[in-house]
């Protein structure tokens, strides 16, 4: 059986990351740009479950530690996605808007 | 007894009388009974003192023209029924204030008794240190130490002076309790008087001259209080105040004089004053320039309190006060303090032949001036204020020419005449209801017999009549002028003349008011009365003392009584023992002089006589000639002195100088406060354009400056978060690109 080489999950990643970046760069509202850092977040993902799978043994042991900080990943980006979409829904509130570019209370 | 060492209690039973009386006499004297009291049923409404009925002295004025006949609200000589102090509370004034002038003359008597069994006829007591160790520099550079003690000096000078204000002062107390009778104020007046006996004895005791200053001006207080006594007449308050303010251009004299001493000489005690002459080495022919000064600065003050021209013109405005106040202060005590210091400086006067030729000029024209004055007045008590001041002009003549002993013996001998003739014509007055115009009275010869008499001794003796007193002094006075080396031929017969006038104006007073027709008017008439004992008994003590006071001088001549029986000039000896040289004149020729001045008093009495008893129309006929008409006018408006004063020194000087003041104070005073008000103004606004632009514009420069540097920072702030993150993306492409590239 003919593992799948790293390099593919790579170009995975890099193009997840890809698509994550410019997602969150262009589109105007939040809640795609909020899906969009989710992508960024999985790419990332992608990347250390990759790496984590490639690395040699130690002692006999396969290294997890790629694994494990993905999970923690998963865990934060889920906390990240709740409170991202409570400060949206208290923006909508206030502001009727859920378009970035219509959002600038921190302007200078 | 000594009464030597006790000599300071003589001044303090006054001022123990005087306190009782103005600390508890109010509380005594609740409620005067007015007139308005004793109708029934009305309460009295009247302040204190503020009863406007029962005043005798209804001083008209210099204007006795414009007298009105009213007299019905004068009653108050039928009201002896219902004085206005009930009778305990006048007993115990009564008992209290003369008593203890009595007590002062009985110490007084005691003490120069005793002095007198001294060989060293002088006595100081010193009771307390006043004004102690100042050291300062005197004019000459040397150290001195200025102390001025509660010191008593009792010398035959201040004998005579104690002896004169005690006995008099005694008498015209006795007077004035029955004078005051139906006064308000009973208490007040007495209160008053007994503090003016206690400053004149502190002025006539002290021992130096800060001392003596301070019983000038208390005299002079007490002068002023009660010439203002009948506070509620206009014209007695203006008075006062006439009093106390022309005395006051003599008392800067005065102070001037003694500060100069105490420069000069190091001291202000009498008995300092010769050995610090004598250790300054001033004779009549160095150093004269600052001893002249001196003296005169001293003389100014004595003219002022001795109303010496030309500061004469208050005193007789001040007969304005109560009658015995007149004969006390205005002629008998207080007006003679004035020669009383300067008899007490002669050591001074006397290396002061400038000086002294100045004050026997004033004394002098004072005399002369006052007397032609005194010629046409018709106010009675006005008479014998002009009087007053032409006496007191003789005795500066006395004191001008060197003749100290003969100034003092004429203040003594014209004590007892003066306060004779100033109580007589209270007398008169207390009989006419009031009335002082002479024009109004007439033929009270009979009507009041012993005043009549008094008073005739009294003229005959100021008049100048041998074997009364006036004449020994004044004859005295005018031998000395004429035979001494500072006096002058000019100056006696000025003093001659003088004593002249003196003649007439006394026998027209006494024409006028006792003999000839009775010109008074039916309604006083039925009130006149003689005065009680109380005032008729010191009138004829006075009458004695005028009789026999001055044979104590007798002149030289009269060999009689033994080589030079002169009692009084060998009493004064040791106080001036540096007197004037009498120049050598042979006996015929005083004979000549006596009796030249005797014929000028009887050539005066009888023109008199004849004018205003045997042919009253003919002064009349000369008042009303052109030709004299303008020259009565003069003299009957007292040479427009008063006006001249107003015009120079109230108009001139005090309003004018308010105008050069008032314009000084808008233009310098206020200009100058202004003036910093407008820097104060300039330099703030300097400040604040200084604030504003270089203080204020350096801070917002820099704020400005940092603002502008932040411009372009601020331009990235836009608050888009797809814009901070397009930046992380670049940057983070940025280093990876840095990266890929080396």
């Amino acid at each position: 059986m003919h593992p799948i080489p790293t390099v593919n999950y790579l170009v995975l990643s890099a193009a997840l990351l890809l698509i994550g970046t410019v997602g969150v760069l262009t589109r105007r509202n939040v809640v795609i740009i909020l899906m969009s850092i989710e992508l960024i977040l999985n790419a990332v993902n992608i990347n250390l479950i990759a790496f984590s799978r490639s690395l040699p043994l130690v002692e006999g042991h396969a290294n997890v530690g790629g694994q494990v900080f993905a999970i923690f990943v998963i865990t934060d980006a889920v906390a990240e996605a709740a409170v991202g979409l409570g400060i949206l829904i208290a923006l909508f509130r206030n502001k009727e808007t859920v378009l970035a570019d219509e959002i600038d209370l921190l302007k200078w | 007894m000594n009464f030597l060492d006790n000599i300071w209690l003589i001044p303090m039973f006054p001022l123990l009388g005087a306190a009782l009386m103005l600390v508890f006499g109010r509380k005594l004297d609740p409620q005067p009974v007015s007139d308005v009291a004793i109708a029934p049923g009305v309460e009295p409404v009247f302040e204190h003192g503020h009863d406007h009925g029962h005043s005798h002295d209804h001083g008209h004025g210099p204007h006795t023209h414009d007298h009105s006949h009213d007299h019905s609200h004068d009653h108050g000589h039928d009201a002896h029924g219902h004085g206005h102090v009930h009778a305990p509370l006048k007993f115990l004034i009564n008992l209290i204030c003369p008593g203890m002038v009595l007590l002062s003359f009985i110490f007084s008597a005691g003490a120069v008794w005793q002095l007198a069994q001294q060989t060293q006829r002088v006595h100081e007591v010193i009771k307390f240190t006043w004004l102690a160790g100042l050291p300062f520099h005197m004019a000459n550079g040397n150290n001195a130490i200025f102390q001025a003690d509660w010191g008593f000096l009792l010398d035959p000078l201040s004998s005579v002076m104690i002896l004169v204000v005690t006995g008099i002062g005694f008498l015209i107390h006795v007077y004035s309790t029955g004078y005051m009778a139906h006064d308000n104020g009973y208490y007040r007046f007495f209160g008053y008087l007994n503090l003016f006996v206690f400053f004149m004895l502190m002025l006539v005791l002290a021992n130096n001259y800060a001392l003596l200053f301070v019983g000038w001006e208390g005299v002079g207080l007490c002068s002023y209080l009660l010439i203002g006594f009948y506070f509620h007449k206009k014209s007695a308050g203006d008075a006062g105040k006439k009093a106390f303010i022309v005395n006051r251009v003599g008392d800067s004299g005065f102070i001037l004089g003694m500060l100069l001493m105490l420069s000069v000489l190091g001291t202000i005690k009498f008995t300092d004053i010769g050995p610090a002459l004598a250790a300054g080495r001033f004779t009549v022919e160095s150093g004269l320039g600052v001893l002249s000064v001196m003296t005169l600065l001293l003389f100014i003050g004595a003219t002022g309190k001795s109303a010496q021209f030309p500061l004469y013109v208050w005193l007789p405005d001040a007969m304005e006060g109560p009658t015995p106040v007149s004969a006390l202060i205005h002629a008998a005590t207080m007006v003679t303090a004035g020669v009383y210091m300067v008899a007490r400086s002669s050591a001074l006067f006397q290396l002061t032949p400038a000086t002294s030729t100045v004050v026997a000029s004033v004394g002098a024209f004072t005399a002369i001036l006052a007397a032609t004055i005194a010629l046409v007045q018709n106010d009675i008590k006005r008479v014998l204020a002009y009087s007053t001041v032409s006496q007191l002009g003789y005795m500066f003549l006395a004191l001008g020419v060197g003749a100290y002993w003969v100034a003092v013996f004429h203040l003594f001998t014209h004590a007892f005449f003066k306060a004779l003739l100033f109580l007589g014509s209270g007398s008169v007055i207390h009989a006419m209801s009031g009335e002082q115009d002479m024009r109004r009275m007439g033929a009270l010869k009979d009507k009041i017999p012993i005043t009549h008499w008094t008073m005739f001794v009294g003229s005959v003796a100021i008049a100048g009549i041998p074997g009364l007193a006036g004449f020994f002094s004044k004859d005295e006075i005018l031998w000395q002028t004429f035979s001494s080396k500072q006096g002058s031929q000019f100056l006696y017969v000025v003093g001659l003349v003088t004593a002249g006038m003196t003649a007439f104006y006394m026998w027209r007073l006494m024409n006028l008011t006792f003999y000839g027709k009775s010109r008074v008017s039916p309604e006083v008439e039925s009130h006149i009365h003689e005065s009680g004992p109380a005032m008729t008994v010191p009138l004829m003590v006075l009458a004695v003392g005028s009789v026999v006071a001055g044979w104590l001088g007798v002149p030289k001549l009269w060999t009689a009584f033994g080589e030079n029986f002169r009692l009084f000039e060998a009493w004064l000896a040791p106080v001036f023992a540096l007197t004037a040289e009498e120049g050598e004149h042979s006996p015929s020729l005083e004979w000549m002089l006596m009796g030249t001045s005797v014929a000028i008093a009887i050539i005066g009495i009888t023109i008199a006589r004849y004018f205003y008893h045997h042919k009253p129309q003919i002064p009349d006929s000369m008042e009303k000639s052109p030709l004299l008409k303008p020259l009565h006018g003069l003299l009957y408006n007292k040479w427009y002195v008063d006006e001249i004063y107003d015009f120079l020194f109230v108009d001139g000087l005090c309003k004018g100088g308010g105008t050069l003041l008032g314009s000084f104070d808008r233009n310098v005073v206020d200009g100058g406060v202004n003036g910093a008000g407008w820097l104060t103004r300039f330099v703030s606004k300097l400040s604040m354009w200084w604030d504003t632009w270089i203080v204020d514009g350096a801070v917002r420069f820099g704020s400005f400056f940092v603002k502008m540097l932040s411009y372009p920072v601020c331009m990235l702030q836009t608050g888009r978060v797809q814009r901070y993150a397009f930046f992380v993306v670049v940057g983070a492409l940025a280093f990876l690109g840095y990266f890929v590239i080396r």
